[in-house]
């Protein structure tokens, strides 16, 4: 076990640094860099932008520098813990990121956690009483938020929040906390905040994660080991939970590895319309004005999640299911 | 004890399911009883609704059958009478009567067990739901259960996953699973189907082993009268859901008096049948070659008498034993080891052996489908021999049509989205025979020879029952006119009464279009029934080929004998001898006497010719007297 995490470890390397080369071509693709947007941005506004000053700047940061020098530069950077500089913001990439970073991973913990506990129990009663009405029912509600497209239920229950309880629910916070200190009265705030973005992003998910587990459920009901388990004499619900449960379990640790990343970029277009603190709007700015670090740094975490979490999925399903674990893989 | 005495009566049960549109019945107004330790042996083909009447005995059916009249279970334990069919569905009462009170093993040790969870942990739950013990005493109780059901070392097998052992010691957890609780009651639903005829043999001896220490009651579900007569002490006949006959098996097996249960006796294939006797299908298929002898051309020269010879064949696959927790280690496993034969035409050369032992990979080679890692295959046809192995274009083309398959599985083999006539005229469309008239009326005559009316060209292949749906398998493998047909496992899948006229029908084509057979099966009674001679196959090797008389009646090799000796006969008179039974594995080396090891010093197998075509794989240095009984 130790062997193969070391294994997948060594493994990663090559893949981030590959990733990490496509990520800097990709970033430099366009034509110009920041500081040639920045001027033309400056120019249409009609103010003559302080050449000099940008030039230094231009030096300082390296782009005077050939490409490959510069994506040393950066990956050696970011080794060290610097990520670089955010034009646009003028400061640091980590602080930038900083900030927003907690409050995302609170938005996006909160929604898995509320779709883990909405999901699993009416996918179980969805597999239990298959073709009910029950099971009916919840179907059509789950396909309903799966269609409908998190924006517009976005602005729905804005419009609705705002009519029936009065609350302005753009933002994480009210908007006199904003860039102001973590308080009590700051974190009542964000609470009171967000439920809204919270149903609107779990929506499709939870119905998504609802339609899994039932098909998987119902696959596995049909086993002969659940008739063992009812022979033995078990109740119905320890049955139910202990073999097939377990055993449809699979999917939802495979899907940990994707979730890892969502948990920080999921739910731009929401983050959008609501005007989220979160860092999902942050990258799309980013990358729309070439702010190549702030871009660069973000995309490069996220893959660094991606690539975490996948491992992370991988060993909980080895532990978890002993055919992956014991049962080598046989090769023609 | 409450009067009558009988552990289990079953009194006037009937069953329906509630379909699309209507109901089926499944068990209509039986009535059987169970003795307080005797095996009452329930005998039914597939769809008689056996397996249903097992699971309303544990009040398990599924939610949409509808019950109704008696099944009382008269508890010795403490002298009460309940009513199964009154208990509430899953409530308190009916689960402490199942796996403490009535235990049940399945036909599929593999999926009966849950491939999570260790043995020890499944077996032992059985305990913590109906006793009170603390975890020790179950530890222990466990393990003295799985000694008691053959395990050589019970506390390595208690944190053992099920996908870790072979199907017998499977099938062995799972009785161990059923009877921790010593229930007045077993009831094993088909319990040695699907495992080797030896270990059938072994499984069949533990379980009258078990019956008679624990004085346990068992209710035996099965098709297989051989099983029937050696394990029964009463036996009930059932046929779509209504019960036939009943009696003790002296009555049932000397003096049957329903015309089904003398049919389904009358269907079996039997190791003292006469040269030449048929089997009495239960419902016989006319066969109506006539029309086909004019293409498949029976007044060509016959061509040379070998038809096919296959000289060294070996595979090995790498078997790479990795995992989280070991080192990989890859041993080449011996799938195909050295073997060589030949086929005459017009003959039927049975190949048996237990699953594993690489009868069907042979049968792929000769179909090109694997290749074998050495040797040659020549199939010598009219115009000349063919390099089975390095044919190519033109030639390889030839081949393909003069050697076809039939397979075992009749669902899987014929494509859902094909109509038959679709099925059927695939194979000439391929070879670009004749035109789409000339085609169709050979799809039709192929119809006609397997005994099924052309109406049913448009039909799909669903809506068949499996014997035809196998005689559709047989009429595509014709198509094409082949000389050899490659038949594996033909007859597994299928009702005994089915078995009989499939190969009844194989026999029939075989005399009228001049066909020769590779006929694979695991079921011994079968090939003697079809084969003229046998080639019997162990660990990837042939270790005896013979003529059907020579090796049915004077086997020398102890893997053979161990085989035959295993197989249960439908007849009173010829009891298993369980005694004599090996309690290891009888396809282990190691276990064979002297003559028929590799020996130490360097001394390998090679084939010994005993006469009379009579070969056996011995040590190079044994002496041929030596090797006769």
């Amino acid at each position: 076990m130790l062997r193969y995490i070391l294994w997948r470890i060594a493994v990663m390397v090559p893949t981030l640094l590959l990733i990490s080369m496509l990520v800097f071509t990709i970033i430099e693709l366009p034509p110009g860099d920041y500081f040639e947007s920045y001027i033309s941005e400056l120019r249409a506004m009609g103010e003559a932008a302080d050449m000099e000053e940008i030039e230094a700047l231009r030096e300082r940061y390296g782009f005077d520098q050939p490409a490959p020098i510069r994506y040393i530069q950066w990956v050696g950077g970011m080794l060290q813990g610097d990520f670089g500089y955010s034009f646009e913001y003028q400061l640091p990439v980590s602080e930038v990121v900083g900030d927003r970073m907690w409050l995302t991973v609170l938005v996006s913990f909160v929604t898995i956690l509320v779709t883990w506990i909405i999901a699993f129990p009416i996918g179980i009663y969805s597999a239990t009483h298959q073709y009910s009405w029950g099971d009916y029912g919840l179907t059509f509600l789950g396909l309903l938020g799966l269609a409908v497209p998190n924006f517009i239920l976005a602005l729905i229950l804005m419009y609705f929040a705002n009519i029936w309880f009065g609350t302005s629910i753009g933002h994480l916070m009210d908007q006199k906390y904003l860039n102001e200190p973590m308080s009590w009265d700051k974190a009542k705030s964000i609470l009171e905040h967000l439920w809204i973005p919270v149903i609107i992003i779990g929506t499709a998910g939870t119905a998504g994660m609802v339609r899994r587990l039932r098909a998987n459920l119902l696959d596995e009901l049909q086993k002969q080991y659940v008739v063992t388990a009812r022979a033995k004499g078990m109740s119905p619900f320890r049955a139910l939970v202990k073999y097939p449960l377990r055993m449809s379990l699979n999917f939802f640790i495979s899907d940990i590895g994707s979730i890892l990343p969502q948990i920080i970029s999921g739910a731009e277009i929401t983050a959008i319309v609501l005007s989220l603190e979160t860092t999902g709007p942050m990258l799309i700015k980013a990358l729309q004005s070439q702010d190549m670090y702030l871009a660069g740094s973000f995309l490069m975490f996220l893959a660094f999640l991606t690539v975490i979490g996948v491992l992370v999925s991988d060993i909980a399903l080895a532990l978890l299911d002993p055919r992956i674990r014991l049962q080598g893989g046989s090769t023609k | 004890m409450i009067l009558g005495a009988d552990l289990l009566r079953i009194e006037d049960l009937s069953i329906s399911f509630a379909m699309l549109g209507g109901r089926v019945d499944a068990v209509r107004k039986a009535s059987l009883r169970v003795s307080p330790g005797k095996v009452t042996a329930l005998v039914g083909e597939s769809g008689s609704g056996k397996s249903v009447l097992s699971q309303a005995v544990m009040g398990i059916l599924p939610k949409i059958a509808v019950a109704s009249g008696r099944i009382l279970f008269n508890d010795p334990l403490d002298d009460t009478q309940t009513d199964i069919l009154k208990l509430s569905h899953d409530g308190p009462d009916i689960r402490a009567i199942r796996g403490r009170r009535i235990g049940k093993i399945f036909q599929e040790p593999m999926t009966s067990l849950s491939p999570l969870h260790t043995i020890g942990d499944q077996v032992s739950e059985v305990l913590t739901i109906h006793e009170d013990m603390s975890k020790d005493e179950r530890y222990e109780r466990t393990i003295e259960m799985l000694r008691l059901v053959g395990f050589p070392k019970p506390e390595r097998a208690f944190r053992m996953y099920p996908f870790e052992l072979s199907g017998g010691m499977r099938q062995r957890a799972m009785i161990a699973l059923a009877l921790i609780c010593r229930p007045a009651l077993l009831i094993a639903d088909e319990p040695t189907t699907a495992l080797d005829v030896t270990i059938q043999a072994q499984i069949l001896r533990l379980l009258k082993d078990l019956q008679q220490e624990f004085n346990m009651a068992m209710l035996l579900i099965t098709h297989d009268l051989g099983v029937v007569a050696n394990v029964a002490d009463e036996v009930v006949v059932i046929y779509h859901g209504e019960v036939m006959e009943a009696g003790t098996v002296e009555d049932i097996f000397r003096r049957p008096t329903h015309p089904y249960l003398k049919g389904l006796m009358a269907a079996v294939p039997h190791f003292d049948m006469k040269p030449g006797e048929r089997l009495k299908a239960l419902r016989e298929v006319p066969v109506n070659a006539s029309q086909l002898l004019g293409k498949s051309g029976g007044k060509e020269p016959p061509g040379p008498e070998i038809l096919l010879s296959a000289r060294d064949l070996s595979k090995s696959y790498k078997v790479r034993k990795a995992g989280f927790f070991r080192q990989p280690d890859e041993t080449p496993m011996r799938a195909v080891d050295g073997v060589s034969f030949d086929i005459r035409r017009g003959e039927c050369l049975g190949l048996v052996g237990e699953s594993g032992c690489g009868k069907t990979t042979v049968s792929k080679m000769l179909m090109r489908a694997v290749t074998p890692d050495a040797g040659s295959i020549l199939f010598h046809d009219r115009q000349g021999p063919i390099d089975v192995l390095r044919a190519e274009g033109a030639q390889l083309q030839r081949l393909r049509s003069k050697i076809q398959m039939v397979f075992q599985d009749p669902v899987s083999s014929l494509s859902p989205r094909m109509t038959v006539q679709n099925i059927l005229s695939e194979p000439l469309e391929i070879h670009k025979r004749g035109t789409p008239k000339s085609r169709l009326e050979m799809v039709s005559a192929l119809m006609e020879v397997i005994g099924l009316n052309s109406r049913y060209l448009n039909r799909y292949p669903h809506s068949f029952s499996g014997g035809q749906r196998q005689r559709i398998g047989i009429a595509r493998a014709l198509a094409l006119g082949p000389e050899l047909l490659i038949c594996d496992e033909p007859v597994s899948a299928l009702d005994v009464s089915v078995q009989a006229q499939i190969l009844n029908l194989l026999k029939d084509l075989q005399k009228d279009l001049g066909l020769t057979y590779l006929f694979i099966s695991h079921n011994l009674a079968v090939v003697d029934y079809m084969a003229d001679r046998i080639a019997v196959m162990c660990a990837g090797r042939i270790v005896e080929l013979a003529p059907r008389e020579i090796l049915m009646g004077a086997p020398v090799h102890p893997y053979t004998k161990s085989l035959l000796a295993a197989v249960p006969f439908p007849d009173l008179d010829r009891p298993l001898d369980f005694s004599a039974l090996q309690a290891a594995n009888a396809s282990d080396m190691r276990n064979w006497s002297a003559p028929f090891r590799e020996d130490d010093d360097g001394h390998g197998l090679a084939t010994a010719d005993l006469g009379d075509g009579h070969l056996v794989l011995a040590r190079n240095n044994a002496d041929v007297r030596e090797l006769r009984p």
